[in-house]
């Protein structure tokens, strides 16, 4: 399978505080990787640089055989291919449902109207939620407005999602709807990166777990199973322990 | 009941004369306000740039505005500029121009301050999805921005209205400029006539200030 994503040697500081130092990694074309760790490991940090909301200080982001370099002309052009969900889903509130999700289709990528519509119609279905496609962010529930977070990205045919925390907002009830769509992406062969602190969730759909502590990749396992019955580093080990309770 | 002095209003051409006089103070505020809004927005979205110089520049400008009453600027533009510049304006142009000037920096500091109340990450969000910096602004900043703006511009707006009251002094006939020639030519006749005639003028600035709050209101639900 081919290389998606390549990070080599990524340093990232804020002043002189080094957030990120030496990561290396590669993602293949429909790989789905769940990055986890303490608060403040550096986990959202990261995903921020690989569509350029961060600036990095050392080493290089290749995203489909181009470089990822914040504040150049060309980001726009390489973060259409990077879809990233947030935490606090921000949708735009001045916007209905559909607004939202065919904005950015039909301005950035210049596709027809009817078009956009169509296509979000179709993914809106599937995630239950087109009768509301003429709602305000405002009349959503947490969870509906992140699946409508998702299908937003969706519809600009990214060829990697980034997750950033996307459940941490929610009620307890709404995690699972949103989980569930994630499921169904990772089925149907998205390549995905997830930052996330469901570990049962991160067991059931990664095919690579990264553990991040510090700043840098601890450990790093494509047995999501076995890493969490058993993990290898001292400090994946006491971090698993903090979930459980006995 | 004591006479008001209503009733001059209704003799000859007096109540038109008064009307045509509040379109003169409408058109000139409107034409402003039109200005300040279009070019406030523009000197908003610069006031947020990282540039320094930028935003000394524009800092200067706020502050001389300001400070300076708009009376003093009016005298300046109207009758200074003629004899050291040897511009001709008419007092029309001089009294949009520095209601402008005045609206555009009160206004570009309002905007500066709802597009800072806007959250970071909406343009982050807004990057993700593959807008440049342009089309976040125009798309998502703005149209967010402009509805946090109604409720704290319309204070300036109506403000800029009553203060054309100021332009007669540059010798523009305007609604309460009339009024006064009125009461002046009435004096014998109806000496009652001050009380009336500014009662219909202060009754005219509300009729025009109020539907603009109503305006506000409306907006500021349907937006909510």
């Amino acid at each position: 399978m081919s290389e998606l994503l390549k990070v080599t040697h990524l340093q990232k500081k804020f002043g002189d505080n080094v957030v990120l130092k030496d990561i290396n990694l590669s993602v293949k074309k429909g790989e789905v990787v769940v990055i986890i760790g303490p608060s403040g490991c550096g986990k959202s940090t990261f995903l921020r640089c690989l569509n350029g909301l961060e600036e990095i200080q050392d080493g290089v982001i290749v995203v489909d055989g181009l470089p990822v370099e914040a504040g150049k002309r060309e980001i726009t052009k390489l973060r259409q291919k990077i879809g990233m969900v947030f935490q606090s889903y921000e949708l735009f509130p001045h916007k209905t449902v559909l607004e939202n999700i065919i904005l950015a289709p039909m301005k950035v990528q210049k596709r027809s109207k009817d078009e956009a519509i169509k296509e979000a119609l179709e993914l809106l279905d599937k995630v239950g939620l087109v009768d509301k496609k003429d709602y305000y962010p405002r009349q959503l529930s947490g969870g509906q407005k992140q699946r409508v977070a998702i299908v937003r990205a969706l519809l600009m045919h990214p060829d990697i999602l980034l997750f950033d925390e996307v459940t941490a907002a929610l009620d307890p009830e709404m995690v699972h709807e949103v989980l569930e769509t994630m499921l169904s992406l990772a089925k149907s062969g998205s390549t995905m990166l997830i930052v996330t602190h469901e570990m049962s969730f991160a067991r059931a759909i990664a095919d690579r777990i990264i553990f991040l502590d510090k700043g840098e990749i601890v450990e790093e396992s494509s047995d999501a199973k076995s890493f969490f019955i058993k993990p290898t580093t001292e400090r994946a080990k006491k971090f698993l322990k903090t979930f459980d309770y006995e | 009941m004591a006479n008001l002095g209503i009733d001059v209003l209704f003799k000859g051409t007096n109540f038109l004369r008064l009307l045509q006089g509040l379109w003169v103070s409408v058109e000139i505020s409107l034409v402003s306000v039109a200005i300040s809004i279009l070019l406030g927005l523009v000197v908003g979205v610069l006031m947020t740039f990282n540039k320094l110089w930028l935003k000394a520049i524009l800092k200067i400008y706020l502050e001389i505005v300001r400070i300076m009453p708009q009376m003093v600027l009016l005298f300046i533009v109207y009758f200074g500029t003629t004899r050291v510049f040897g511009w001709d304006i008419t007092a029309e142009a001089a009294a949009i121009f520095v209601f402008s000037f005045w609206g555009v920096a009160e206004m570009g500091d309002l905007v500066r301050g709802s597009i800072k109340s806007i959250p970071k990450i909406q343009f982050e969000s807004a990057y993700a999805l593959g807008m440049d910096k342009k089309q976040t602004y125009f798309y998502i900043i703005l149209p967010q921005t402009i509805r946090r703006l109604i409720p704290l511009s319309i204070n300036l707006i109506t403000r800029m209205i009553k203060t054309t009251s100021l332009v007669m002094m540059i010798g523009i006939v305007e609604v309460l400029k009339v009024a006064q020639q009125i009461i002046e030519a009435n004096r014998k006749a109806s000496p009652n006539a001050a009380f009336g005639v500014f009662a219909v003028v202060f009754l005219l600035y509300f009729i025009v200030c109020w539907p603009i709050s109503r305006l506000a209101v409306y907006l500021e639900k349907r937006w909510a």
